[in-house]
């Protein structure tokens, strides 16, 4: 029933979707539940098996994730498997060699709390009972989740296939090779998806749909585009017939065990068992080496295995299970599948190409999920189910699109499949790719630098830990290694001396889009929720919405002249905000014309210094002048709160703008990036009589940021969320029209299903007799009795930032809460690392708790 | 007893070969590399000879330094010894790897004692060229026969079978003796692990070999025009079965 008789494609459909893997065949048929009736499914393999990486994968699900995104997408997607009776639940043991690793499983079973699933910590003894053969003794214990399924992968999306043939929604074409496609030039604009020429013939198409697995970057550069992920091997072998398997007569009739020290998994697999491995060396690949379907032995994606690098996993199996030395290697690959730079899916449309979709880079375990989450992206203009904002394709630069950079991060992450990452985790490979001008000064002050998608921008500064003794309460040690990693207590004691006095922060990572024309505040009217339409010199925050009413963006906005506006966006938004806006504008000159606003990304010119501190107008006032070398007013009345102006600063040209994302009276001051260490070397000199410090992003960030309860894109503010739940919504609404709109307006008569309320520790101590810190990755916030919270949407209370309030003497916790639960005063519990702690509700909304009133920052 | 079996390395390909650009050889840039089916049942038959008459069983290969996988994973199956005559990698005519084993053989006998037996497969996967076995047997002496699917070893005397027309034809030899083993002979095991493991810590054996070239040499390699084969529908439903039949009688799958 699937495959069409017809030898020859049609000449044109609605949407056609390459590649029937998990992704694929998911895909075409929640595009049909969800109205896509024209579609064409093409694959150049044979079905139901076209020889791609859901053809060979262990289809295996365990569910905790640490990432919300991921976690829900895993839960959704076995749920699918289910609905379609090809789930078989056989439960999972993750198990422990090493100490460490029982640390790990407290976070997990802290993550698997958050997420709903049921899982629990287990003793060697234990697993022995449920898992007979296996070596306890050299086991330190394990976390068990009794969902851990494993699914029939083939079959789940020949059936969703079938289902939209069945509809007379689809066409189906296996053994057709994808040769070209075709792009229309339109001037001004982005390119958009013409056609796609298969071996059987050309297909116009509206949209394309590249879900093509480890072939996906191939067959977007025949298009122009760059999906950015390299085909990698991941060993594996099938060993037996066992007899203890195979007497069970069954699939799996063991829980699944996963090695977690060794990064290898044994799952049965019928009378023998699967021994598969994520320890060997990173063996990457090019799309283009990848062999025909003619001349693969297997299948393309089934390569010969490379023995060398399994053999040390082969004693580690063995040392765990005996018998499997007796076992024969009937079956080894090194299986090909997809890998990106930070590990993540890429979805979403192309930033290269219009209409042309990229749903790559995803595991079986998440399947049916993300190919839902792509029908309602294509559907609606945004998924609906969750925010897509840590697989969406544009929120890469150019630079980490790179063969260079994609083999680098791939072949650093890779090993850390089943390894223990540290929500603060900085990589190691690629560092150094953008660099302030500021650089040279802030090592010589001790910088340890983060990486922020690319840039190298310091978190705290060595040069400042003499302030350690000044401010010897808020900058004691943390007991727990995982409490300290990634962290220095200094960064306390810069948040103090900057609200004692002054410090300068680096910005540059920033981003600048200027949007200018006749009717640049008309477009951005149309964007943006907040009114752009404010005087010359003024600015203005303000979300950006989906159709939906939630989160899309969240910036602010300088109007610098009556037909130039100036877009400040932060370093991890700006992909996806840059194509957020290129999108919007094309659809907006479309209607008005193309000269009636242009979009031109400053970024890469300027740089950025915030100067902040009851200090930072007295330390400007001695350096900033006007044109004339007049000294400049940089009174409140002169220049409020919210103000943009052209300045010089020991004569370099610079905007500052008074605004504070740490809530100290300052600037954030921009110039061209050839100025930059003139000015900072400007401030630097005149600040020295106020002590002034260099800053890190551990303040600005987290300490500075959560005692002022600012929220943060990807954090707080997800598309999951609206303005009014998360405080942000104005006490009027712009007459004009805008994106998401009808929705908000909605949601503000509906009124918020939970808010962002910010939590106060009221005792960090653990059970061991000393404090912890949260990491701020999603531990759930609990009921007295121990309870999740999940809101009228189904959304769980967790926590969304977390970190120390140096001058409330506190530390504080970011989460959305139901109503009920939203009231200051009222006493709950966060869990961390598998333990729970008080906290109470200190603030609802987003009225800061530290200087309520903003007095600091205006006066 | 003593058995030798002798393996070469070839590549694995799938249905499509791609030849280099030189022509001159398989492109085997994503290829696994083994040994003919024949000399998969030729190690498992030495194998099964020593589990059931004692003694040690040796394989011997001429071939790259890589061909150390292919001994090693007769290794991995149970064979003793394992020694390689290492080449440059260049292809060796069958009568020039003859003299190379032929030599290697009598080196390995003066020290460690003459084979009882010594198994080729029927040929090469590769080259098909059917030769080296006979040029081997004839060098040393010792009789040969090739195509065998049942060995049997008595006292002093082998007795080899091997598939005829009408039934089988079975030879007895006097031991030293060369067989030529044919598929289907056994059934090949797959390596367990702790053999794989085991196979790594054996130490395969090096002999220079010195043989002068033969009379044949590779000139270039080409592939066959693509075969386009044709389908003839035989009917659907219940009224394709009477053509099913005929074909199936045809094919000699029934009878």
């Amino acid at each position: 029933m699937s495959e069409a008789s017809t030898q020859t494609v049609p000449t044109s459909a609605k949407v056609v979707v390459i590649g029937a893997g998990i992704v694929g065949n998911c895909l075409v048929g929640h595009l049909s539940r969800l109205g896509w009736t024209d579609m064409v499914l093409i694959d150049k393999g044979p079905l139901p098996n076209p020889g791609g990486s859901t053809g060979h994968a262990s289809n295996f699900i365990f569910p905790t994730d640490h990432n919300k995104e991921m976690a829900f997408l895993t839960v959704e997607s076995q749920n699918q498997y289910i609905d379609h009776g090809l789930n078989h639940t056989c439960g999972g043991i993750e198990v422990a060699r090493e100490p460490q690793r029982l640390e790990e499983f407290k976070r997990r079973m802290t993550s698997a709390k958050a997420w709903g699933i049921d899982a629990r910590l287990v003793t060697p003894a234990e697993i022995k009972e449920m898992v007979p053969f296996v070596n306890e003794e050299i086991l330190l214990g394990g976390y068990y989740t009794p969902s851990v399924s494993v699914v029939d992968s083939l079959a789940t999306g020949t059936r969703m296939r079938d289902e939209a043939v069945t509809a007379g929604h689809l066409k189906v074409f296996a053994n057709t090779e994808v040769h070209d496609i075709e792009t229309e030039e339109r001037p001004g604009m982005l390119p958009k998806v013409k056609a796609v020429v298969t071996s059987k013939g050309r297909i116009e198409a509206e949209h394309v749909v590249i879900a093509c697995g480890v072939w996906s970057p191939r067959v977007a550069a025949m298009a122009g585009a760059n999906i950015p992920l390299t085909p990698a091997v991941h060993q594996m072998a099938d060993v037996g017939p066992i007899d203890v398997l195979v007497e069970t007569n069954t699939e799996v009739a063991f829980p699944i065990i996963r090695d977690m020290d060794t990064f290898c998994y044994e799952r049965q697999s019928a009378g023998s068992m699967e021994v598969g491995s994520y320890a060997h060396r990173p063996i990457l690949m090019r799309p283009d080496d990848i062999p025909s379907i003619e001349a693969s032995a297997l299948t393309p994606t089934e390569l010969p295995l490379t023995y060398d690098d399994f053999d040390p996993q082969l004693e580690q199996a063995i040392e765990l299970m005996e018998m499997l030395g007796d076992a024969e290697i009937k079956y080894a690959i090194n299986g090909l599948l997809s890998l990106t730079p930070d590990a993540n899916p890429v979805l979403g449309e192309t930033v290269e190409v219009r209409n042309l979709w990229s749903a790559a880079a995803v595991w079986i375990k998440e399947g049916p999920g993300i190919a839902q989450l792509v029908a309602e992206w294509m559907t609606y203009g945004y998924p609906h189910m969750c925010d897509p904002h840590g697989s969406d394709i544009s929120r890469f630069y150019p630079h980490e699109k790179t063969e260079w950079h994609i083999n680098a991060r791939c072949s650093e992450h890779f090993n850390k499949t089943y390894g223990i990452t540290h929500p603060r985790e900085q990589w190691a490979s690629q560092r150094g790719m953008r660099r302030s001008p500021f650089y040279a000064r802030e090592e010589a002050l001790g910088a340890t630098f983060f990486d922020a998608r690319g840039w190298e921008r310091p978190q705290w500064y060595s040069s400042n830990e003499k302030l350690m003794a000044k401010f010897p309460d808020a900058c004691a040690a943390r007991t727990h290694e995982w409490d300290g990693r990634w962290w220095h207590p200094v960064i306390n004691a810069e948040h103090l001396q900057m609200r004692a006095s002054v410090g300068m922060v680096d910005l540059t990572a920033f981003n600048e889009f200027d949007f200018e024309g006749p009717k640049a505040m008309e477009f951005l009217q149309w964007v943006c929720v907040n009114n752009v339409d404010v005087p010359v010199g003024r600015s203005v925050y303000t979300p950006l919405l989906t159709e939906h009413g939630g989160f899309r963006g969240d910036l602010t906005i300088q109007r610098l002249d009556q037909h130039h506006f100036r877009v400040i966006t932060g370093a991890f938004d700006g992909g996806r905000d840059s194509y957020w806006f290129t999108k919007c504008l094309e659809r907006f000159t479309s209607e008005h014309g193309a000269g009636s606003c242009t979009f031109t990304d400053r970024s890469q010119g300027m740089c950025t210094i915030g100067v902040w501190g009851p200090n930072a107008a007295a330390t400007m006032a001695k350096i900033v002048t006007d044109h004339t070398t007049a000294p400049y007013d940089l009174s409140q009345d002169g220049f409020p709160y919210g103000a943009v102006r052209e300045v010089y600063i020991d004569g370099v040209p610079a905007t500052m703008f008074r605004i504070s994302y740490v809530g100290e009276n300052g600037w954030e001051i921009y110039t061209r990036m050839e100025h930059g260490l003139k000015l900072w070397d400007a401030i630097w000199a005149a600040g020295q009589e106020f002590e002034i410090i260099p800053v890190g992003i551990g303040v600005y960030a987290v300490t500075g940021r959560i005692e002022k309860g600012y929220r943060l894109m990807g954090a707080e503010l997800e598309s999951e969320y609206t303005p009014v739940e998360a405080g942000l919504a104005r006490p009027k609404v712009k007459s004009a029209d805008f994106i998401g709109k009808a929705a908000y307006l909605a949601a503000r008569e509906e009124g918020p299903a939970a808010i962002m309320c910010t939590l106060s520790m009221d005792s960090q101590r653990c059970a061991e007799g000393y404090d912890r810190f949260p990491t701020g990755g999603n531990e759930p916030i609990l009921t007295l009795d121990g309870a999740r919270i999940v809101d009228t949407k189904g959304r769980v209370s967790r926590v969304t930032t977390a970190g120390s309030a140096p001058s409330l003497g506190t530390y504080l916790l970011m989460a959305y809460l139901p109503p009920e639960h939203a009231v200051e005063g009222t006493k709950l519990q966060v869990m961390y690392m598998n333990e729970c702690y008080p906290v109470t509700v200190a603030r609802v909304g987003s009225k800061p708790l530290f200087d309520p009133d903003d007095s600091r920052m205006k006066s | 007893m003593r058995v030798l079996v002798c393996v070469k390395r070839v590549p694995a390909p799938g249905a499509k070969i791609n030849i280099t650009a030189d022509g001159l050889a398989v492109d085997t840039a994503y290829l696994a590399f083994t040994t003919s089916p024949h000399e998969e049942c030729a190690v498992e038959e030495a194998v099964q000879l020593v589990e059931r008459h004692g003694g040690e069983s040796t394989v011997l290969t001429l071939g790259p330094a890589e061909a150390d996988e292919q001994l090693r994973y007769a290794a991995s199956l149970g064979v003793t010894k394992a020694v390689l005559l290492p080449t440059d990698g260049g292809d060796w005519d069958p009568q020039r790897t003859a003299r190379a084993l032929t030599e290697a053989i009598l080196s390995i006998e003066a020290a460690d004692g003459a084979f009882d037996l010594i198994l080729f497969g029927n040929e090469s996967a590769d080259s098909g060229g059917f030769q080296v076995g006979v040029r081997v047997a004839r060098a040393l002496g010792r009789p040969v026969v090739n195509g065998i699917k049942g060995i049997d070893v008595g006292d002093g005397v082998v007795t080899a079978k091997r598939e005829a027309e009408a039934g089988m034809e079975v030879y007895e030899l006097p031991m030293p003796a060369v067989l030529g083993v044919k598929e289907g002979i056994n059934l090949p095991r797959y390596p367990t692990l702790k053999g794989r493991l085991a196979s790594k810590k054996v130490d395969v054996g090096h002999l220079e070999p010195h043989a002068e070239p033969g009379g044949q040499s590779l000139v270039t390699l080409a592939r066959p025009a693509e075969q386009v084969s044709s389908t003839v529908i035989l009917g659907s439903g219940p009224e394709a079965a009477t053509a099913v039949v005929d074909l199936l009688e045809e094919l000699g799958v029934l009878k």
